[in-house]
């Protein structure tokens, strides 16, 4: 900040000097790329309002938690902080002033980002423009308001450090791990929760809940995870927010249009090498229920009549139109929280330049009691191939607004 | 919504463009004149829709609400008009809408059109010239007949990008000057095929269709918009293929398979950064400077009854066709047409549709009714426009022959061969043979000009902004009731071909009733023409008195054509919108003609 100050004031001297040393504005657009793979904006910006000023309060297991203004406002942002500040907040948790920040921001994963990279993101932080808009932060009941509870959670919970490269592996496995672990923090929604909400150790980004959506499992495995997709499908996924099978909706759509479908192919494709390389636990598929099952029977009418028109009769969808339900991994999940919310609620699909239609499912709850959402659901998980574990009406109910 | 007393009107930051109205037209000049680099606002008298928010495929079909209680259309409490046959009577307020049903709210009619997408032919355009050429001007003296001021070959790049955009499934009749067979042999040359495929037919069109084919008659697949199969569109816009659910005319789409703002163009537009839409707020009036020669923008007011100022460099006004002449009635753009002197432009040209149907029951079919869409049906132009010699017969114009079963919805849809009790078991009895077993044909019939058939505004009745309403002085002339009479014979023809056990013609007689729906085809108001003299607006649809406002739909239609105004509405929003990118905005504010 200092030094973008004296070059500011170089050049209202009347300096005809460009604004910045070429080197720093390399580094500058290097860290606008870090905060697209860190998706800074997707938790610290508002819709419609300025960028990084603070957004929308975080539904957490705990209470919620506001992500505050990190525009470089003196008073209401992050002007008096120092690049040594925020390099220590990403890597350890603890800010400027030695405040201790909740895992909601998922310092757990920046820890593992080089000094590199925090270097260039911060200097990019220092110039956006500065926003005053103060943001109350913590709004978490007793006892989770009180932030040295968080120096027994990341004993507990947090290793700090940063990425260390397998040497086993190749160059652009490594930048897919390095980006999946680390700025993109993609363990932060795909990774189920302790009951600390922590990521529970042995089950990395096999699928977690939050915000209500169940985020899916990301991992090779073939049934639920992203093993069936090919790279070029999974690459297309994160670029556009639809493949041949399905459309992003949700937190997803946000990430595919805020981080994602920024950036570079080759990141993209070192991404999917290592996602499809991550083991899952074995998530073997088991039998559908048989079509007899009374479930099933009332499942298939309710089909029939609500959603077939564009999901069609075999569940083959239309894309980039309608999402393919045979064969899609969303709904073959552990949990049907996602399923049910889509039903209940409807969503409108990612928006990016390469899909601009964002076709939206629209919402049933209206018509569909919680018993007929688990039947149409329990039909869906368990035809076409597809194999998962029944829905129950409370399944649905507990998804209900 | 009302004007409140004692508020001030306030004034807001500057735009280059307001567009009045974001159905089709206000959405296809928004889309190209942002891509042009301009801040654009739309300003929408209804409300914001969308298809998953107000087409939710749970209710989207559900005939009461749409079908009967008319839930998408404007309702007279928010803008009347008043109708007579002829000058001589007063008129009076139409109490509801019957005979036409304009629309309301983002998409505007465009959302509950069945979906025919026509090309007005190069006889339409240049009738007046034509006919006359042909059979010499005093076959015409009784019409008010005159030529557009543009040709059929200057439109073809904007009919087929619209026809681009929404996915039309249909069959060329004629690429390149070379005709092709299946399509229809009488349209003018187009450069290329339709985007995608026909519909698959379904039993009655096909029986028509031989049934007109052994006539010696050329039918061909209705040009659809509703969808044969997916598409994306020429924006990147992904559409769904249509599933003959047949509730399209009267509702919205819920499965993205029939054409229209919301499922070809928003998608793209609302994410613009230079585009702005406001809805629930009506437009009262263009502003002009005190000259009357500039418009400064636009007065409109919002639910809370306050009333804004929306300067801006360009207007557009976009809204339905008789809207569109209201509006310029109320703002004081050019002359209103006045049927005595002849003098005026401003509602000079009022047409309709000169619509009649035959209906054949049989014993022995089953024709599925309900497996339907809006535009899913044959047609043969063998008696429209001038495809045909009219140097025997006593009248011009002609009709589409349409079969085009749109729907088998179960309130509405209840056909009765004559002679069937009004109730009781025998009602009930025929009503479940003949809904089944009954092949109904249409013939559109084109509507043409006359001194006495215009719009202006009303001497009495005021809306509830306290500003006229629009008065409709309207007859089927007697030209034009002739043609149809031609053409139900025809029908008559077609139906004795088919063999059924019966049938029955609703023959058009003189005296319009604006009680039972006929046709949302109100044409003219604002014509287009090459002559200040007799038309609004030039041939770009630039106001010839008002230079940066331009009126697009089908208020600029001179006569009506036997065919959907939509296709040749489309193609004239591309042509005024491509008129203003590539010659208007080079020197903003000056007649691209001059007169």
């Amino acid at each position: 900040m200092r030094t973008l100050g004296v070059f500011i004031t170089l050049s209202l001297l009347g300096s005809t000097t460009y604004a910045y040393a070429a080197d720093q504005g390399d580094s500058i657009e290097r860290g606008r790329y870090q905060a697209v793979l860190g998706d800074c904006a997707g938790c610290h910006t508002k819709n419609g309002t300025a960028p990084l000023a603070g957004g929308e309060p975080l539904q957490t297991p705990f209470g919620p938690l506001v992500p505050p203004n990190i525009t470089p406002d003196s008073d209401t942002g992050i002007g008096n902080w120092s690049k040594d500040d925020f390099v220590r907040m990403m890597k350890t948790g603890t800010g400027h002033n030695g405040v201790r920040l909740y895992p909601a921001m998922p310092y757990t994963a920046y820890t593992k980002m080089n000094d590199d990279d925090l270097s260039d993101l911060w200097d990019y932080l220092t110039t956006v423009e500065p926003v005053s808009n103060k943001v109350e932060a913590n709004q978490l009941p007793f006892p989770f308001n009180i932030r040295l509870s968080l120096w027994g959670w990341n004993l507990l919970n947090f290793t700090e450090g940063a990425y260390l490269p397998d040497a086993s592996k190749s160059a652009e496995w490594n930048r897919g791990a390095y980006i999946v672990q680390g700025a993109g923090h993609c363990a932060a929604c795909h990774s189920p929760k302790s009951f600390l909400g922590a990521d529970k150790s042995g089950a990395y980004l096999q699928g977690g809940s939050l915000q209500g959506w169940y985020a899916p499992n990301i991992t090779g495995d073939t049934h639920t995870g992203i093993g069936s997709w090919s790279t070029e499908e999974l690459v297309g996924y994160l670029k556009t927010g639809v493949n041949k099978t399905t459309v992003a909706s949700g937190p997803m759509a946000e990430a595919v249009e805020n981080s994602t479908s920024l950036m570079s192919d080759a990141d993209l494709q070192a991404i999917a090498t290592y996602l499809k390389s991550v083991p899952s636990d074995g998530d073997v598929a088991g039998n559908p229920l048989p079509q007899s099952d009374e479930r099933m029977k009332t499942g298939a009418a309710i089909y029939h009549d609500t959603c077939a028109a564009c999901h069609g009769g075999q569940g083959e969808g239309a894309m980039p139109l309608f999402p393919a339900l045979r064969g899609n991994q969303v709904v073959q999940q552990k949990s049907s929280e996602t399923l049910a919310r889509l039903v209940l609620l409807g969503s409108q699909g990612a928006r990016t330049s390469g899909a601009v239609t964002t076709p939206s499912m629209p919402p049933l709850g209206w018509r569909l009691s919680d018993q007929q959402i688990a039947d149409v659901l329990t039909y869906v998980r368990n035809s076409w191939g597809n194999t998962a574990a029944p829905v129950e009406a409370s399944d649905a109910a507990s998804v209900r607004p | 919504m009302a004007r409140k007393a004692g508020l001030m009107t306030q004034i807001l930051p500057h735009k280059d463009v307001v567009i009045i109205g974001l159905g089709w037209t206000g959405s296809i000049l928004a889309n190209e004149l942002t891509d042009e680099g301009l801040e654009v606002l739309a300003i929408e008298r209804g409300p914001w829709r969308d298809t998953a928010t107000d087409f939710n495929i749970g209710y989207a079909q559900d005939e009461l609400r749409y079908g009967i209680r008319r839930d998408l259309f404007l309702q007279p409490a928010v803008e009347a008009m008043t109708m007579r046959n002829n000058p001589s009577q007063t008129a009076l307020p139409m109490r509801d809408y019957g005979s036409f049903l304009p629309g309301n709210g983002v998409g505007g009619a465009g959302v509950h059109w069945n979906g025919q997408t026509w090309r007005f032919w190069d006889s339409d355009l240049q009738i007046h010239t034509k006919l006359s050429e042909r059979y010499g001007s005093s076959k015409i003296a009784d019409l008010q007949l005159q030529d557009w001021g543009v040709t059929a070959a200057e439109l073809e790049p904007f009919f087929d990008k619209f026809e681009y955009v929404a996915g039309i499934s249909g069959k060329a009749g004629n690429i390149g000057g070379s005709l092709q067979s299946g399509g229809n042999p009488f349209e003018d040359a187009r450069s290329r095929d339709y985007p995608l495929p026909p519909m698959k037919m379904t039993y009655a069109p096909t029986l028509f269709a031989e049934a007109a084919t052994s006539l010696g008659w050329h039918p061909f697949p209705t040009p659809s918009a509703n969808l044969s199969e997916a598409y994306v569109n020429t924006l990147g816009i992904a559409m769904g293929q249509c599933t003959y659910c047949g509730f399209c005319e009267r509702f919205g789409c819920a499965n993205y398979s029939k054409s229209s703002a919301q499922t070809t163009i928003l998608p793209v537009l609302m994410k613009k950064k230079n585009f702005e839409l406001r809805t629930d707020s009506e437009v009262l009036h263009v502003n002009l400077n005190t000259s009357g020669e500039m418009a400064k923008g636009v007065t409109y007011i919002d639910t809370s009854g306050q009333e804004f100022f929306q300067p801006a460099d360009l207007v557009i006004i976009c809204a339905y066709g008789l809207h569109n002449a209201r509006l310029m009635m109320l703002s004081g753009i050019g002359k209103i047409y006045d049927p005595v002197t002849g003098e005026g432009t401003v509602g000079r040209n009022y047409c309709y549709q000169t619509n009649a149907g035959t209906q054949v029951f049989y014993d022995d079919k089953n024709f599925n009714p309900f497996i339907a869409a809006g535009s899913l049906g044959q047609t043969f132009d063998d008696f429209n426009g001038d495809a045909f010699d009219h140097g025997s017969v006593d009248f011009v114009g002609g009709a589409g022959i349409n079969c085009v079963p749109t729907n088998g919805r179960p309130i509405a849809n209840r056909p009765l061969p004559p002679g069937t009790a009004k109730w009781g078991s025998d009602w009930k009895k025929a009503t479940t043979e003949s809904y089944k077993s009954t092949l109904s044909f249409t013939s559109q019939g084109s509507s043409y000009p006359t001194k006495t058939n215009y719009l202006d505004l009303d001497p009495t009745y005021k809306d509830r902004f306290g500003r006229p309403l629009m008065r409709m002085t309207f007859d089927f002339p007697d030209n034009d009731i002739r043609m149809s009479e031609f053409a139900s014979d025809r029908m008559e023809e077609l139906a004795k071909e088919l063999a059924g056990k019966q049938f029955v013609s609703a023959r058009r007689k003189k005296g319009w009733d604006s009680v039972p729906y006929q046709s949302t085809h109100n044409t003219g108001g604002a014509v287009m023409g090459a002559d200040p003299k007799t038309s609004a607006v030039n041939k770009y649809l630039q106001s010839w008195d008002v230079p940066n406002v331009f009126v697009v739909g089908a208020s600029a239609f001179a006569h009506n054509a036997g065919k959907n105004p939509t296709g040749t509405v489309g193609a004239l929003a591309y042509w005024a919108a491509d008129a203003i990118r590539k010659q208007y905005l080079r020197k903003p504010g000056a007649p691209l003609v001059t007169a």
